[in-house]
């Protein structure tokens, strides 16, 4: 019985990848991804520190060392420390910090926009007035001013980003809030007395869950691209610790000898954020409720 | 409501949101950091750090200290730059032309670009070349402008040695960044026109026009291309407006490019509040001039948006 009900599921999943196999081959690679990441000892043969003098600004290959040593597959960099192995560690810290913005923001904003939306009145004018004045302000000028008074650094990276994570989430949350609101269902649920919290949260909110989820995945992607940018700057991670941006940012001054320290974090960049915006997208198609009417 | 009494009104918006955003910043940068500790090494003595916080005026209450900034800001005088030592405004006037003019080139490139493949992708549609066009535009997308930008000096500057690889100086300094620049706009933008272009085309209006026997050419041209120009011109402004946010400060690194982005960078390392000060006000109120523009345009190209 339970063998049916497993293998029921995956035909049902599959099924929801037939039109789209991009976006299929893209989870595969996210998932990939983050178990290289979280079983990084286990996958690298080098530490993100340790460097190799002898071996300074070696090109990638799959020749043992001088020493005999695992070879350096994507090279080294001007301290001899591998590529490869730097850009899983330093993969942890982006994708670390991508997804404490995006939870953080999301958990903020989605709460103000579903009392913005389900409360209306003079509650939802305040909520969607900040709203606006925050889209027309310039917020990583906000964001680099608390990096200036706080200092670098991943935590303070973290609070830098935040400053511009939940608009987003607000306004999607308040739109779908909106819908669901007038709804036959919320109608009844206040018929039967039901309390706020209750239809809030075991109505209102299974309802709007898959364009947040949406939101929540490419939201993901914009926050890593945006750490790496500042990352880049210097403004971000700093050394020892490392992340894709920052070894972008270090590798730079060796562009001519070494094209290989920047290519690399670069690609990686691009294709996580890539896959997270097709998996996000297919999200949309296949779970939204409001989409799939239309 | 007239036009006039729209645009009064919203100017007003901006009046409110400049002086918001300055207040705030200027809370942020006075309560939470201690410039004296910032400016002065460990080993100044006690009577060094009591002359310097004299000198900027930080002995007295945040709240007076406040009042004469907005009092100054009214008139444009930002103070003197700690960094540089010489007024905000010539620093940032010094910078923030050749910007503007490095993201107008940008956007020029991406609306050149955009519009045309746009266009063509969603005619085409699911056709090789959509299919093409549409992983290009993705690429802009997630690709970092930065590393976009070392890839094109790797190859245009350092490989075949067409273009110089920093500063400026002529037009040809602007060719790279302005390019590097570009290409998450000319993602973001042909997306949209994709988008917007197939919506249209499925429009009544586009069967009617072409049973009557217009040209393909007039049915996109004429008819398609001013419909999707409200979300269009939407897309242009927004990233406009963020490239002129800060978002353009990695590139000019890579390119060395004295502009505006570039100076943000160098103002957030030299702990210069007041620069910083002078930059949030122009950004703030150049951004909400911009999205006025966008605004009237909206009605210009759409008659039934009237204020």
């Amino acid at each position: 019985m339970a063998n049916l009900a497993t293998s029921k599921k995956k035909v049902t999943l599959w099924d929801r990848f037939r039109y789209n196999k991009a976006a299929l081959v893209s989870l595969i690679i996210l998932i990939i991804l983050f178990l290289m990441l979280i079983f990084a000892p286990q996958v690298t043969s080098y530490s993100a520190s340790q460097s190799d003098l002898y071996n300074r600004l070696s090109a990638p290959s799959f020749e043992q060392t001088a020493k005999g040593g695992p070879p350096h597959i994507l090279g080294t960099d001007q301290l001899g420390r591998d590529i490869y192995s730097r850009l899983i560690y330093g993969g942890r810290v982006s994708l670390t910090v991508g997804f404490v913005v995006g939870t953080i923001g999301a958990l903020i904003g989605i709460t103000l926009g579903m009392v913005a939306g389900y409360f209306g009145g003079w509650t939802d004018m305040i909520i969607m007035r900040l709203v606006d004045v925050w889209a027309s302000s310039p917020t990583l000028l906000i964001a680099l001013t608390f990096v200036m008074v706080l200092g670098p650094g991943m935590r303070n990276l973290i609070i830098a980003l935040l400053v511009n994570s939940w608009t987003l989430f607000c306004r999607m949350a308040r739109s779908q809030v909106l819908v669901i609101r007038s709804s036959a269902m919320v109608e009844s649920g206040h018929a039967i007395g039901a309390s706020t919290n209750r239809i809030l949260f075991k109505h209102i909110m299974p309802n709007i869950i898959s364009p947040l989820v949406t939101t929540y995945v490419l939201e993901l992607a914009h926050f890593i691209n945006a750490e790496a940018n500042l990352s880049f700057l210097g403004f971000g991670v700093q050394p020892p610790q490392t992340s894709w941006g920052l070894m972008i940012g270090e590798g730079r001054k060796y562009l001519t000898q070494a094209p290989w320290i920047v290519l690399f974090p670069g690609l990686l960049i691009g294709l996580t954020v890539l896959c997270l915006n097709l998996v996000g997208n297919w999200i949309r198609d296949e779970f939204d409720p409001l989409a799939v009417k239309q | 409501m007239g036009m006039g009494k729209y645009i009064l009104q919203r100017l007003a918006f901006t009046v409110l949101v400049v002086i918001g955003i300055s207040i705030l910043v200027f809370v942020i940068t006075h309560m939470v950091g201690n410039p004296v500790d910032i400016m002065l090494p460990l080993t100044a003595t006690e009577e060094q750090r009591q002359l310097l916080t004299q000198q900027l005026g930080l002995d007295k209450p945040m709240i007076e200290q406040l009042g004469t900034f907005l009092k100054d800001a009214a008139t444009l005088d930002f103070g003197m730059s700690w960094w540089q030592r010489r007024p905000c405004m010539e620093v940032i006037m010094d910078d923030l032309p050749l910007t503007a003019l490095l993201i107008f080139f940008a956007s020029c490139i991406s609306v050149i670009v955009a519009i045309p493949l746009g266009i063509a992708a969603a005619y085409h549609k699911g056709s090789f070349l959509d299919r093409v066009l549409t992983i290009i535009s993705l690429g802009g997308i997630c690709l970092p402008p930065f590393w976009i930008g070392l890839m094109l000096m790797l190859v245009f500057s350092v490989k075949l040695g067409w273009l110089p690889t920093s500063g400026i100086g002529t037009w040809k300094h602007m060719i790279l960044p302005a390019l590097a620049i570009s290409f998450r706009p000319m993602g973001h933008l042909s997306q949209i026109v994709r988008f917007e272009m197939m919506q249209q085309l499925n429009g009544l209006y586009v069967i009617t026009a072409r049973a009557k026997g217009v040209t393909e050419t007039a049915v996109l041209f004429k008819h398609a291309l001013k419909n999707i120009m409200t979300a269009s011109i939407t897309m242009i402004g927004s990233d406009f407006t963020k490239q002129l946010g800060g978002l353009s400060a990695s590139v000019e690194v890579v390119f060395g490019f004295p502009g505006f982005g570039h100076l943000i960078s160098e103002t957030i390392s030299n702990m210069d509040f007041p620069l910083l000060q002078a930059e949030v006000f122009f950004v703030a109120l150049i951004v909400c001039l911009i999205n006025l523009l966008v605004d009237i345009l909206y009605a210009a190209f759409d008659p039934r948006i009237r204020y």
